[in-house]
């Protein structure tokens, strides 16, 4: 499978992130065709493109903007998803550094689909970069006319806020979002309601990922057809894959839904120093990890899950022979214990417990009777934690159990600094001695 | 009190923006944050009074979120990712190096408050591991020596450009930029580097591209 | 208006739970059905009054055709579900166990110095719920411990399950979020603003449904354990809201209180007063009679002071002046009422120790003695509209408060300040300055009126009216035109209750007017005297009781429990007494009065009898008693005792015989006095107008010998609008002047109308009748700084 930048089709262009460079390339084309249809109609467009979201979940996009009750009276919001925490995750804030302009066409044309006149980008607060393009961009909008009341004379009226957050992975979680938009801690909220129905200020909300929003205009301007002639039946459409770890090349390859890791890691200039893959993630540090006997499965929502996996964010991250596996996990469990939000008990105590029980397994005296109580724990955590941050926390160490179950056993008596030497898995070479 | 009638006025600028005006609670501490290096009292006192909520509340959120500092941070804030991935992939040592040379540990200002030091959780740049940032701009791709020189650069006052993004400012600087993100920046310094085009240029390279409108298969 | 009785039929859903077939309403909870079957699924978050937030996830369940388990505290229960809990649920038990372990991690092994320890909803539900051992052998979190969120309520953070029960107390039930969850994941504590303490008036209510013993209150705080605590059911004697309590006592002692559950009125919640001002129960007692010889009071035994004190009485006769105060029960204010009139023969009697009016004994008489029960609790839930007048509900009578918070209705208040309860009710303010009520009413903007008029709609007038002129004739039109629910909220606990006993010039028990012929009829026989006996004419109100009393020749003044200072002269009210040339004191405790009575006798508290307190709805509100060997009588047994050794007996004087002669009785149902038609009155002379009320923690003397609970009183201040502190150049201080004498009080800015300075009536710093000899309404000076 070839490659097929289209999201990412021009950023070589040094001004792309501009209004101009972004109209030179047919920028806002689809905006204006839009705004001549009925709002239903692009709504069964998306629809029909099959085009799931990219924020993680692969749920339908036209599907869930059908859940919004018209003609209710109410305010109707759009939220982009542009927390973008996930370890392993790092394609949206590339997006918007590079072709702000695309989200915010994609934020114009899906809020007039949904009948919102507010729509929020909440960009995670650590990245000033991400922020400062796409408000450039959202100013530079509303000064061309396509922000503002009556847009190109439609009379729609739409404005965007530019909102940072603050540092808090939960945030990325969509409820939780909502909770640290409206002021507050970013803790998930009860559903039912959901956002569809009453989300942002009790309103009916759509919320989206970044890379999703940015399907909108191309595929409105290019059809569906055009669409759909990229990746399979139920995983439609191309995806901006992020790749990083032990590769020779990593960074970003635009590729159709259906290619395989194989393929990628070819783009990717294979593992460094002709290395071997030991495991890989293919949509970060919440979906469970595969080994090198995955290489050749199509990266799609249905195979990855057959292989009891998800794509997850579609961002792969490789590592060779160097790494141990029982330090990636422990490392990933440190993540979720700091970023457990502390509302419900599984997640709070449970991230608590097990990141303090892979420590000793790191430091090299595990127990190995703590391998299936770690088992346990997470089976505790899995499945009855409020939100899905808890079900994430409750994913690496099964996977890497079920894999590399020897690693942990000897991580029972030897640390395993002095199994996998640190200074080997670094990717620049010799970079410890300076 | 620090906070001053005029960043009380831009505070309501910030209400004023959202349907409902606790939605600008966020930037309203990066706004504080801006103004006094960190999560003041005054600064809390204030944003509560101007979006007529308690202390508490404003309190219960400033401490729920990272990037909200509770005691003073250098003037420049520096973060080096230590999860999973760049952590293994290099990280841990940049922090090291890094720890060893401010003398300070974790979420610690060096004594001259020039510096202050973090060990951060993924900032969605995996593909440029390992990275570290300065007032939350990006130094990526980063070994040990280098993220030494830009402390040594920075203490000598000289410009530090950020890998992608603009050339590194200060702590509050940015903070102020969080509050009011359209900061005139959007044109400085590179944002599309090597790695954001690996995929594009290998594409060009091998003649691959997307199919056109109205080529459709 | 009656209470909303209409029967509607609520629709339900079948719902099968661990095998059992059964209906419930619509909207029931899981959790709450299973209840219905018994069957108890563990819960630290859920709270029948808080909405749920499902965060615990100790109560999950197995709900068929959902893939993971769910929360049965926030699961709706839907048409012909079938849910199984941990009773008949392999997935639900072991849920529930792998979330309890997960709650015993972090949890301090403190059981045997906790508070809670032996009624601790976590120790309970960890033997039922839990497994054996833990599995966890790490590093327990710690906090330092404990801290204070107020200077009443601790913390001690390492217990704390993150329940939020206590937060959302402070936010949904109370409006006062002044704690907050902080931090998050494993550190997410409970705590409040560095500067800003947790003075809530009802933040004993955070530590009553803490399920572990996170909360802790300073005054209980390692006190007692609670298996040896005997508990009895009581009733607060604080004011007339009518909160259930719980009193727990242990060798002699009151250690505690709690809110008890009484859906119609408090629902499971009080005030900060009823929980923690009990510690004069305890201190202070007058422990022996005494009577008074060679001008200094000396122990006397019983029969010595009961015959002292009759003689005495019966010399006077119906020169004798009775005032009550508006504690007693309404019991003991009916002792009074029948003393006063068969026994002395006198009709000067009074229960209301504060400002009062003539039109306010006529609005009384008219309006609400011996009315039956009319707005309630749940009336004003419902209400769509609420006006109030001369009353601050979070003050002068929480529970109201409460209710309308919950109920959200749209409230105005009548007054000259836009108080923070008002705010926290979503009220408006509808400006009249103070004293001035009447005419604000007189000219009611339309809407208002409008808003009056629909079903359901209450005025509440408060104590106050009594000393705005033309305010409770106001009332009582506005409530006569617009069809609008019109109801008296007193303050004390006793006011209404000696109301309905007759504890009033003018009117005998039950309502029933003095003058008429067949209630005088009615009264004498049950008393069992001629009605020829009976006073013929109204007597003296207590104003005029203490104003005139040596140019009417008073002889004899018959006081219970009074503080002078609460009058609004109070160095008249002293002079009056001393110039009394008999006073008889029943009370519990020293006081001004008992100081120069000639004969203290000393009688129950309200822990030491049975009674009855008539809450604001006029409802009765029994409570039983807490010492049973208590050796004190009441102060209607001691009347009748004092009555004996006159000779009249007078029927009953037990606390039993006399409510079975108010039952007997019961309410009059004749005619009625007409309610007062006075004119609104404008207002005297320049300056600052003074605006008061009682604040619920003041210097009451009720209050004393509990310093924790003061420390979280309103700190004292003059408050006036902006613009009139900066015209006083916004100091740091103000001294406020009235007739008598000045303050200095820190200046307040505050949504006060201009002109008008708000002091607190009777706090620590300052006391508006006996400092500055000023009333309601006043004009004062006000003056930048100290007095000079
Ligand atoms: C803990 C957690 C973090 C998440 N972080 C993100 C995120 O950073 N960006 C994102 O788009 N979706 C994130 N998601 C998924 C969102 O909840 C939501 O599914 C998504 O934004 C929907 O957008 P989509 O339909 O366009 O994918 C996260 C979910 C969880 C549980
Ligand atoms: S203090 Fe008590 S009530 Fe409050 S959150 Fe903790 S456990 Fe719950
Ligand atoms: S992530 Fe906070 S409780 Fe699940």
């Amino acid at each position: 499978m070839t490659l097929t930048p289209v999201i990412t089709e021009h950023w070589d262009a040094p001004d792309l992130y501009t209004i101009e460079g972004y109209r030179r390339f047919g920028g806002y084309r689809a905006l204006e065709s839009a705004l001549k249809q009925d709002p239903d109609a692009i709504i069964t467009t998306i629809k029909d493109s099959g085009l799931r979201g990219r924020g993680g979940a692969g749920f339908p996009t036209g599907l869930k903007w059908s859940f919004v009750p018209q003609n209710d009276g109410k305010q109707h919001y759009l939220v982009v998803n542009a927390d973008e925490s996930e370890p392993g995750a790092c394609k949206d804030i590339p997006i918007m550094m590079a072709n702000p302009h695309a989200l915010v066409e994609g934020v114009i044309i899906s809020s007039f689909a949904i009948r919102a006149n507010h729509a929020f980008i909440y960009i995670r607060g650590e990245v000033p970069n991400a922020l400062r393009k796409v408000a450039n961009a959202v100013a530079e909008a509303r000064r061309a006319g396509y922000l503002g009341t009556n847009v190109l004379g439609s009379g729609f009226d739409i404005d965007i806020v530019v909102h940072a957050g603050a540092g808090a992975y939960i945030c990325g979680e969509e409820t939780a979002l909502l909770d640290s938009l409206e002021g507050f801690r970013g803790q998930p909220r009860l559903k039912p309601p959901f956002p569809a129905v009453a989300g942002l200020y009790a309103s009916p909300t759509v919320i989206n990922n970044v890379e999703t929003i940015c399907n909108i205009p191309y595929i409105i301007d290019r059809g569906l057809d055009w669409f759909r002639q990229f990746g399979t039946e139920k995983s439609p459409g191309f995806k901006v894959w992020a790749v990083s770890g032990h590769v020779n090349n990593p960074g970003i390859f635009e590729a159709p839904l259906g290619i395989t890791m194989r393929q990628l890691l070819e783009y990717a200039g294979g593992v460094r120093g002709g290395g071997n893959v030991k495991f890989w993630l293919p949509g970060g540090s919440s979906v469970p990890l595969l080994t090198a006997e995955h290489l050749d499965l199509p990266l799609t929502y249905e195979e990855m899950a057959a292989a009891g996996t998800m794509l997850g964010t579609g961002t792969p991250m490789i590592f060779d022979d160097t790494v141990s596996v029982v330090k990636a996990v422990t490392r990933w469990l440190e993540f979720y214990k700091h970023e457990s939000c502390g509302k419900c008990t599984p997640c709070r105590e449970g991230t608590y417990w097990i990141t303090g029980m892979l420590e000793t397994f790191e430091h090299g005296h595990g127990r190995e009777s703590d391998l299936e109580l770690l088992v346990s724990a997470c089976n505790q955590i899995a499945g009855r934690s409020f939100c899905a941050l808890g079900d994430a926390a409750a994913t690496p160490y099964p996977a890497a159990l079920k894999y590399f179950r020897d690693e942990f056993v000897a991580a029972t008596h030897t640390p395993v600094d002095d199994t996998f030497d640190p200074v080997a898995s670094y990717i620049h070479a010799g970079a410890a001695a300076r | 009190m620090t906070i001053s009638d005029q960043t009380l006025e831009r505070m309501r600028e910030l209400a004023s923006r959202y349907p409902q005006p606790r939605s600008a609670l966020l930037p309203m501490l990066h706004l504080v944050q801006s103004v006094d290096g960190e999560v003041t009292t005054d600064g809390i006192n204030a944003c509560a009074e101007v979006l007529g909520i308690s202390p508490a509340e404003v309190t219960g959120v400033s401490t729920f979120y990272t990037m909200y500092k509770r005691k003073p941070v250098g003037e420049h804030h520096i973060g080096v990712c230590v999860n999973t991935l760049c952590g293994l992939l290099g990280g841990d040592a940049v922090y090291d190096a890094l720890s060893e040379r401010l003398g300070v540990g974790h979420n610690e200002p060096t004594a001259d408050g020039k510096f202050s030091l973090e060990r951060i959780e993924c900032q969605a740049a995996c593909t440029h591991a390992p990275v570290m940032t300065v007032d939350w701009e990006f130094i990526d791709d980063v070994t040990p020596a280098a993220a030494v020189d830009v402390v040594d650069r920075l203490e000598r006052g000289e410009q530090v450009l950020s890998t992608r993004g603009p050339a590194i400012r200060t702590f509050q600087a940015t903070e102020h930029t969080l509050a009011f993100p359209d900061d005139g920046l959007a044109g400085e310094g590179t944002s599309v580097d090597d790695k954001m085009l690996a995929g594009l240029r290998y594409a060009k390279e091998h003649n691959m591209s997307a199919p056109a409108h109205g080529q459709e298969a | 208006m009656t209470e909303n009785t209409t029967t509607e039929i609520v629709p339900t859903v079948s719902v099968t739970i661990d095998g059992v077939a059964l209906q419930v309403p619509k909207g029931t909870l899981a959790i709450r059905a299973a209840e219905m079957i018994g069957v108890e699924i563990p819960r630290f978050c859920d709270h029948p009054l808080l909405e749920p937030v499902a965060a615990c996830r100790a109560c999950l369940i197995e709900v068929e055709g959902m893939p993971k388990p769910q929360p049965a505290c926030a699961q709706v229960v839907g048409e012909g579900m079938t849910i199984r809990t941990q009773q008949s649920s392999e997935v639900a038990k072991d849920a529930q166990e792998g979330v309890m372990e997960f709650l015993l991690i972090n949890h301090p092994l403190d059981c045997p110095v906790c508070d809670k320890g032996g009624e601790c909803p976590l120790q309970n539900q960890a033997m039922s719920a839990g497994r054996g051992e833990s599995r966890f052998e790490g590093e327990k979190r710690t906090f330092d411990k404990p801290i204070n969120v107020s200077a009443q309520i601790l913390l001690d953070r390492e217990r704390c399950v993150s329940c939020a029960r206590c937060t959302r107390f402070a936010d949904q039930i109370a409006g006062d979020p002044m704690i907050e969850l902080l931090e998050r994941g494993a550190q997410q504590q409970v705590g409040t603003a560095s500067d800003e303490p947790f003075d809530s008036y009802f933040s004993g209510n955070t530590v009553q449904i803490c399920p572990v013993g996170a909360l802790t209150s300073a005054a209980y705080r390692f006190r007692s354990r609670p298996f040896d605590l005997v508990s009895v059911p009581t009733t607060c004697e604080h004011c007339a809201s009518g909160c259930s309590l719980r009193t727990d006592y242990r060798r002699g002692v009151v250690t505690r209180r709690l809110a008890w559950d009484s859906p119609e009125v408090n629902e499971e919640w009080n005030c900060d007063k009823g929980r923690f001002a009990f510690a004069y129960l305890a201190e202070g007692r007058i422990t022996t009679p005494l009577v008074r010889e060679d001008g200094e009071l000396r122990p006397a035994s019983w029969p010595e002071a009961i015959d002292v004190a009759a003689r005495g009485l019966a010399a006077a006769g119906s020169r004798t002046g009775v005032l009550t105060g508006g504690r007693l029960t309404q019991e003991d204010a009916y002792g009074y009422a029948k003393f006063a009139r068969a026994v002395l023969g006198t009709d000067s009697i009074d229960f209301r120790a504060r400002a009062t009016s003539p039109e306010e004994t006529q609005f009384l008489r008219a309006a609400v003695a011996g009315a039956p029960i009319g707005v309630t609790y749940t009336a004003l839930e419902q209400a769509p509209f609420v006006l109030l007048v001369g009353f601050e509900p979070e003050d002068e009578s929480p529970i109201v408060f409460l209710r309308l918070r919950k109920a959200r209705t749209r409230v105005v208040s009548v007054g000259a300040v836009a108080t923070r309860g008002l705010d926290k009710m979503g009220g408006e303010l509808l400006a009249a300055l103070p004293g001035q009520e009447a005419a604000a009413l007189r000219d009611l903007p339309a809407d208002i009126r409008a808003a009056l008029e629909q079903p359901g709609a209450v005025i509440l007038a408060g104590e106050r009216i009594a000393a705005s002129a033309g305010a409770p004739s106001a009332v009582s039109t506005l409530a006569a035109s617009t069809g609008a629910a019109l109801a008296w909220v007193p303050r004390r606990a006793g006011e209404r209750g000696a109301l309905d006993a007759g504890a009033l010039a003018g009117l005998l028990p039950g309502g029933r007017p003095l003058i008429d012929a067949q209630a005088r009829a009615q009264v004498a026989a049950i008393w069992g005297i001629d009605t020829a006996a009976l006073p013929g004419l109204p007597g003296l109100s207590g104003d005029d009781l203490l104003t005139s009393a040596s140019r009417v020749g008073l002889s004899a003044l018959l006081v219970a429990g009074v503080d002078p200072v609460d009058l609004p002269d109070p160095a008249l009210a002293l002079r009056a007494v001393d110039t009394a040339a008999f006073v008889v004191a029943l009370d519990h405790h020293h006081s001004a009065v008992t100081e120069r009575a000639d004969v203290v006798l000393p009688v129950a508290l309200v822990t030491e009898k049975s009674g009855t307190f008539l809450d604001w709805e006029g409802r009765p509100r029994p409570f039983g008693q807490v010492f049973k060997d208590a050796l004190t009588m009441s102060d209607a047994t001691v009347l009748g005792m004092i009555a004996s050794a006159i000779g009249t007996s007078a029927g009953a004087w037990d606390v039993n015989g006399i409510r079975r002669e108010l039952t007997a009785l019961g309410p009059w149902q004749g005619a009625r006095a007409v309610v007062p038609g006075v004119q609104p009155q404008a207002a005297a002379g320049a300056g600052f107008r003074l605006a008061s009320w009682r604040e619920l923690l003041d210097a009451g003397v009720l209050q004393e010998g509990e310093p924790f609970l003061a420390a979280t009183a309103r700190p004292s201040a003059a408050i006036v609008s902006a613009a009139a502190a900066a015209r006083l150049g916004s100091p740091a201080t103000v001294t406020v002047t009235g007739p008598a004498g000045s303050v200095t009080l820190p200046l307040e800015v505050g949504a006060v109308l201009d002109d008008v300075v708000f002091v607190p009536m009777h706090s620590s710093e300052c006391s508006i009748y006996r400092d500055l000899g000023a009333r309601i309404g006043t004009a004062v000076d006000v003056t930048a700084g100290g007095a000079a």
